[in-house]
């Protein structure tokens, strides 16, 4: 093995192929965006070689794992690893929540008239005046009269979905930390389960934005923040459910013990930060 | 190194042949001083700065100078060991600071006078189209479109038969067939907008520069002192022609002003007359906005045709092209378009209505001559041989 | 690469040449060589659209190229030069450097540093095919601000994605580089012992994880509102275009930082070699850098001032971006504070960082007269800020690169470059550079906007100048590729410490270093 105490393993062919997906992945897109007909097939294509590649490396790397190539300083590398990749997906949504509020505090504002946007009102829209979230849509009304997504129906159920799940998965922590597989397991399986349950959830969610508040992606600046802001959400939590059924799989067939157990760590990180995340949007997005 | 030297010099020679030194010396190569308040104190404060800088790279050069020169190896010195002292690092933290506090002061000062638009006396509302300006005087009820110079808009076609002599045309891409009016002395606020996407009018000598952004109205003002000829160019990269987007600013005495204004507003009913004389009012489409629309029956297929050709090429052949092959993928052609070659009424609409969320705005502000112009020859010529015509009354009646 | 194939001593000599060793590989070596050579080829590739657009405006009238065409160029070009060849260029000198000079076995996350690189070939051959479809590459400059980039083609698409995946390969790279540093360092080597150049891409790499997921986000905010119905950018449905520019430029302007702070740390490791002396102030070089880095975030509207902010914004913005001179100068005072006394000689690393310190502080300059607002609402995109950039990025970055390249090509080659050939490299760059980007300064302040094909004859004097340089400096690169290729062929063996003033871990193993350096931690003092 070279890398003497360190593990450095010979050569690696997913990444390549993982290229390859992401490339058929990306023209697949960008074909279906332009409405050509091969589009949805390469994608498909794209995505089949991702889950391939995701597969064939993740194996690998469980191998290596359960081999016990990894040391203390592996672990490490592949647990800063995780934490900075995490503090980008931070920086991501930050985006979309800098444009909720610029949309919020100075775009819509100035439409209307305050501050700079005198001019802006007087002579483009005299008839503009907005309310939060009434007409966010915009001067024209983008997408038609809506109705804004209220706080306290479904959201608040999701919210104390996620809240529950984020405990569970703690429990399931402090069981691998004392070695108990099984019992991390479980709580593991219930977290998923909660998980899955709160995607139920946003389906219904987005169903009833569409059928019957008129709300969609199209209904201006409102409803490009909240369903974008959302959308990111639920896809994210949808990877870190399966994020963490593959690690409950995992620990029902023996996997991990209580000093090895980076793949939980780093689920378990992602699930967090996916509550967090959450929290941020059920104030901001729902709430306020 | 006597080879370096010899390459030097023949490179030198080489530059001499290109650089005319006579015409370096008409040429400006600093920022215009400008004729209002606040350029002369952005030039001022441009100067400021440039010497500041210029000081400082004086002494850090100098020193690094000095040092390449006495401290080489090939003079035998022997390399000190000093690798660190607080003090001159607290220094030289501190002056660069104190600086550019100083620097600040008068920075701040101009962009507070810069920002402040009121108690203006005169409210101009500029907006930037792909590729012309259209000026509104809102409180007179005038306002016109303004283009490039039809002249150099031949001149600067790729590999065209119309290219003239550049190097003789001494404002090249500089000169527009309407030129913006001012009085000099009188606080003038413009009002910035565009219809299509980001432009930005900028007048250099005005020490005028303002984003043109679709949806939002930005601000500013200038306040001329010198009747004269001011010109600028779009600054904001909006497209293919962003080049070819001049502004021409003429500051004239108040009397002139509104000798001006009065003739804009009923003087050119007259000059409606020209609206058929195609080949020396080649921006008609543009002029006639300002115009009471001018009764001219020009039924009459070949003076259609004409007309429709000069405003088309002005007008749509930024886009479609003067050929009518468009830009395959983001400008759809109009040799055998389905739309110029169906009915009528479908491309009347197209015109007065555009298409949405498109490049194609809206045209129903042209008058409906116009308009019924440039149909008949989108149908009839480029390619295209529909046969019928397009009436000025079709118009009116799809409107 | 040396013809020695022992598959066995896996220790010391690379595998044998072949596709499936570059294709799959895992050692930083290998994937830092092909950082070097792909950035190499990108700025051919970036450098020969910069001579489209300089041949076209080389005189008045169009001559050579439709202006839609033109802007495709610019748009390229830009993208190419910084995407494709000064940021996988520094990850290179990243990759072949830091664990060695942290005395590191390799990467800590070599599989994934391979994923890192061969996304990046993919991602610009996506872009690149963009020029070959009918409506064009993306013509909206390298800013894409909408709605002009939503005017896009087909092409539009493929376009951001190709954004999006570079941006794939910066995250990982960058998080690789941060755990590497973090996690590998030898065993007494201590953060403040770190060599410069290992601080800088800490820094930097931290600045790429925090931006490069906001322009991923700008672009799909993009991409939604041309073809999900979104409004983010439209005023019409409560959005703002100015909003793109804030996400924008909250990427941009670090990005910028990202492109010179690496540059700063391979100067501040060739100036103390030839002088012979320590480096001066290297305490206050870590807190410099990181001053710059954390002040990059709060100035990103200085790009802006024309779009109608509030005042209070320009104020705040001009002087957050005034201060960014502090920390600079006291780099630059730093490096010649290095050279001060010492014992200098002027191999080609050293004439190249010494340019570089020169130029890039004219260019700092300019960059410093861009903030004051006043003054900037006038030099904005007008020829003035090409120079501006062009003098840090050109006698900046890219000579920051080329002063590494010959510093460390002894090591990575085992044989010295050729002196003289260098020396001439140097020179006529260095003519060119400044022939080519100096008018640049005159028509910019003259009134000439950027991103134009065609200009009044007024300008045409200095044009047709920085066309000359252009060809020129282009054309003097092919003997760097020259000097290159004859070093990794053959030539005078180099030892191991190659320059008498060099210090640090890199120059105590052999030249060419081995193929595995550091399986057991070095000993740092
Ligand atoms: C490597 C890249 C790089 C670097 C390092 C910089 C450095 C700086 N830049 Fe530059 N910049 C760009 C790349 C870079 N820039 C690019 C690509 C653009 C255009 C983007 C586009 O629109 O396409 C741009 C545009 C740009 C603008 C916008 C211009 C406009 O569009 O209107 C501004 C405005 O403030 C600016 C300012 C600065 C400042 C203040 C610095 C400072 O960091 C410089 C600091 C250095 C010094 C000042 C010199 C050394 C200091 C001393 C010797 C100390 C003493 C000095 C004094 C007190 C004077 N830059
Ligand atoms: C790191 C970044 C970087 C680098 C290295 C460069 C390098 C160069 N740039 Fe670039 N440039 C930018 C970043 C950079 N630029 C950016 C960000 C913009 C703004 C874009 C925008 O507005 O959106 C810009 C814009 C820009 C413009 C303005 C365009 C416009 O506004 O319309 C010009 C004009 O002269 C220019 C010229 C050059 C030249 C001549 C070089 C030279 O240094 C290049 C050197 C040339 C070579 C290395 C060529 C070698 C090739 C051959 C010898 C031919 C053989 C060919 C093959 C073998 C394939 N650049
Ligand atoms: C700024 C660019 C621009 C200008 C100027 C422009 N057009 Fe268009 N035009 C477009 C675009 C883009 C479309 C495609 C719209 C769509 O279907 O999405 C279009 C579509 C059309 C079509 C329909 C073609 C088809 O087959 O779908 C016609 C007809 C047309 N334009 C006529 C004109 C006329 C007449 C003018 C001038 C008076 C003009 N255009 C000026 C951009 C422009
Ligand atoms: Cu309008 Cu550029
Ligand atoms: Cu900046």
């Amino acid at each position: 093995m070279a890398g003497g105490s360190y593990y450095v393993p010979h050569q690696a062919k997913w990444p390549i192929v993982g290229t390859i997906g992401l490339f058929v992945f990306f023209v697949g897109f960008a074909n279906l965006l332009n409405g050509a007909s091969i589009g949805p097939t390469v994608l498909a294509g794209g995505t089949a070689i991702l889950v391939v590649m995701m597969f064939g490396w993740f194996g690998d790397v469980i191998r290596e794992s359960e081999g016990g190539m990894y040391k203390k300083n592996e672990g490490m590398s592949f647990r800063m690893g995780m934490g900075w990749f995490i503090f980008s997906e931070v920086f991501f949504f930050a985006a979309f929540f800098g444009a909720l509020f610029y949309a919020r505090q100075l775009a819509l504002p100035w439409l209307s008239g305050e501050g700079a946007g005198a001019t802006t009102q007087a002579i483009l829209y005299p008839e503009f005046s907005f309310t939060w979230p009434n007409t966010a849509n915009g001067p024209e009304a983008i997408g038609g009269q809506f109705e804004a997504m209220g706080a306290f129906g479904l959201p608040l159920i999701n919210t104390l979905l996620l809240l529950t799940s984020g405990v569970t998965c703690t429990i399931a922590h402090h069981a691998i930390k004392e070695g108990k597989r099984k019992s991390m397991s479980m709580w593991l399986l219930a977290t998923v389960i909660l998980g899955a349950i709160f995607l139920t959830l946003q389906v219904e969610e987005y169903a009833h934005a569409y059928n019957e508040l008129n709300l969609t992606l199209e209904s201006g600046i409102y409803g490009s923040t909240f369903f974008m802001l959302t959308g990111f959400h639920g896809f994210h939590v949808a990877m870190g459910t399966l994020m963490l059924f593959i690690v409950m799989i995992r620990g029902f067939r023996g996997h991990f013990t209580a000093e090895n157990h980076f793949a939980f760590e780093a689920s378990a990180w992602y699930w967090h930060f996916v509550d967090v995340v959450w929290l941020g949007l059920y104030v901001f997005v729902y709430w306020l | 190194m006597s080879k370096l030297r010899q390459a030097l010099a023949l490179f030198a020679a080489g530059f001499a042949g290109i650089v005319n030194a006579e015409s370096l010396d008409a040429v400006p190569l600093n920022m215009p001083v400008g004729v209002t308040e606040i350029s002369r104190s952005v030039y001022g404060l441009h100067m400021t700065i440039f010497w500041v800088c210029v000081v400082i790279g004086i002494l850090v050069f100098g020193v690094m100078a000095y040092s390449i020169f006495a401290h080489r190896k090939s003079r035998g010195v022997t390399p000190a060991t000093f690798h660190e002292s607080h003090t001159v690092e607290m220094i030289w933290t501190a002056v660069p600071f104190l600086i550019l506090v100083v620097l600040a002061v008068p920075a701040a000062k101009t962009l507070v006078a810069m920002e402040d638009s009121s108690d203006s006396e005169l409210t101009i509302k500029i907006t930037g189209y792909q590729w012309k300006w259209h000026y509104d005087y809102l409180d007179h009820d005038v306002a016109f479109f303004s283009s490039l110079n039809a002249e150099h808009n031949a001149a600067r076609q790729l590999n065209s038969p119309t290219a003239g002599d550049i190097p003789s045309m001494e404002t090249y891409l500089k000169d527009v067939d309407n030129e913006l009016v001012i009085p000099v002395g009188k606080k003038v606020r413009f009002l910035h907008t565009s219809d299509d996407v980001i432009h930005s009018w900028w007048v250099p000598a005005l020490a005028l520069k303002k984003d043109a952004i679709p949806g939002y109205i930005n601000t500013n003002w200038a306040k001329v002192e010198e009747p004269g000829v001011y010109r600028g160019k779009c600054a904001e990269l909006c497209g293919r022609d962003h080049g070819f987007m001049p502004v021409v600013v003429r500051a004239v005495p108040q009397e002139e002003f509104d000798a001006w204004l009065v003739e804009q507003k009923g003087g050119n009913v007259a000059a409606g007359g020209t609206d058929t004389a195609v080949d020396e009012a080649p921006a008609t489409a543009e002029e006639a906005v300002v115009e009471e629309a001018a009764p001219a029956a020009a039924d009459d297929k070949d003076a259609l045709m004409a007309k429709g050709q000069t405003i088309y090429n002005n007008v749509c052949a930024g886009c479609h092209q003067v050929t009518g092959a468009g830009l395959p993928g983001a400008f759809p052609a109009i040799t055998g378009s389905a739309v110029a070659t169906g009915d009528k009424a479908g491309h009347i609409a197209l015109i007065l209505n555009g298409v949405a969320g498109s490049a194609m705005s809206s045209y129903a502000w042209m008058p409906d001559e116009d308009i019924a112009a440039v149909l008949t020859y989108q149908r009839n010529g480029l390619g295209n041989s529909v046969g019928d015509v397009v009436t000025a009354a079709d118009v009116a009646a799809a409107r | 690469m040396s013809a020695v194939d022992t598959h066995h001593d896996e220790h010391h000599a690379p595998p044998a040449s072949s596709i499936k060793r570059w294709l799959f590989t895992t050692n930083h070596k290998d994937l830092g060589t092909l950082y070097l050579w792909f950035a190499l080829i990108m700025f051919f590739i970036g450098g020969a659209m910069a001579l489209i657009i300089r041949l076209e405006l080389f005189q008045p009238g169009l001559q050579f190229v439709d202006p839609s065409f033109f802007n495709q160029m610019t748009t390229m070009h830009a993208l190419i030069m910084i995407f494709g060849a000064v940021m996988p260029a520094f990850v290179g000198l990243a990759n072949w450097m830091v664990p060695m000079m942290i005395g590191a076995p390799d990467m800590a996350l070599p599989r994934m540093n391979n994923w890192s690189f061969w996304i990046m070939p993919a991602a610009i051959g996506l872009l690149l095919s963009t020029l070959f479809m009918e409506s064009g590459g993306p013509a909206g400059g390298w800013t894409m601000y909408p709605p002009l980039v939503l005017q896009g083609g087909d092409s539009f698409a493929f376009f951001i994605f190709s954004v999006h995946f570079m941006g794939i390969s910066s995250i990982m790279g960058s998080i690789n580089i941060v755990a590497t540093i973090l996690n590998m360092r030898a065993p007494g080597m201590t953060l403040l012992k770190m060599p410069l150049f290992v601080w800088t891409w800490l820094i930097t790499a931290f600045l790429l994880i925090a931006v490069i997921p906001v322009l991923a986000g700008a672009v799909t905010m993009l991409l939604t509102d041309r073809f999900f119905g979104t409004s983010f950018f439209n005023a019409a449905g409560g959005g703002d275009p100015v909003l793109y520019q804030h996400i924008f430029w909250f990427f941009g302007h670090p990005e910028v930082y990202i492109l010179i702070l690496p540059a700063f740390g391979v100067i501040s490791e060739i100036i103390p070699t030839f002088a012979r002396k320590r480096l001066f102030g290297y305490a206050s070089m870590v807190y410099a850098t990181a001053s710059i880095a954390f002040l990059s975030f709060i100035v990103w509207a200085h790009h802006m001032f024309t779009v109608g902010m509030p005042l209070a914004g320009e104020l705040f913005f001009m002087f957050s971006t005034m201060m960014i001179a502090v920390p600079t100068g006291v780099k630059v005072f730093n490096w010649i504070a290095t050279m001060w006394r010492g014992a200098m000689t002027f191999e080609t690393p050293m004439l190249f960082a010494l340019g570089f310190v020169v130029m890039f502080t004219i260019g700092g300059f300019s960059g410093l007269m861009l903030a004051i607002t006043p003054a900037d609402i006038q030099y904005h995109d007008s020829y003035f800020v090409v120079a501006h950039f062009h003098y840090v990025l050109v006698p900046g970055a890219i000579y920051s690169l080329m002063a590494a390249a010959y510093y460390w090509l002894p090591k990575w080659t085992g044989h010295m470059y050729d002196e003289k050939l260098g020396q001439w490299h140097f020179w006529l760059s260095t003519i060119f550079v400044n022939l080519l980007f100096f008018p640049m300064h005159f028509v910019g302040l003259a009134g000439m906007p950027r991103r134009i094909p065609d200009y009044n004859l007024q300008f045409a004097d200095m044009n047709a100048l920085a066309s000359v340089g252009a060809f020129g400096f282009g054309f003097t690169q092919i003997l760097f590729v020259y000097i290159i290729v004859k070093a990794v062929r053959g030539g005078e063996k180099a030892t191991d410490q190659v320059w008498d003033g060099a210090d640090g871990l890199e120059w105590t193993v052999p030249s060419p270093a081995p193929y595995h350096t550091f399986d057991t931690p070095p000993d740092v003092k």
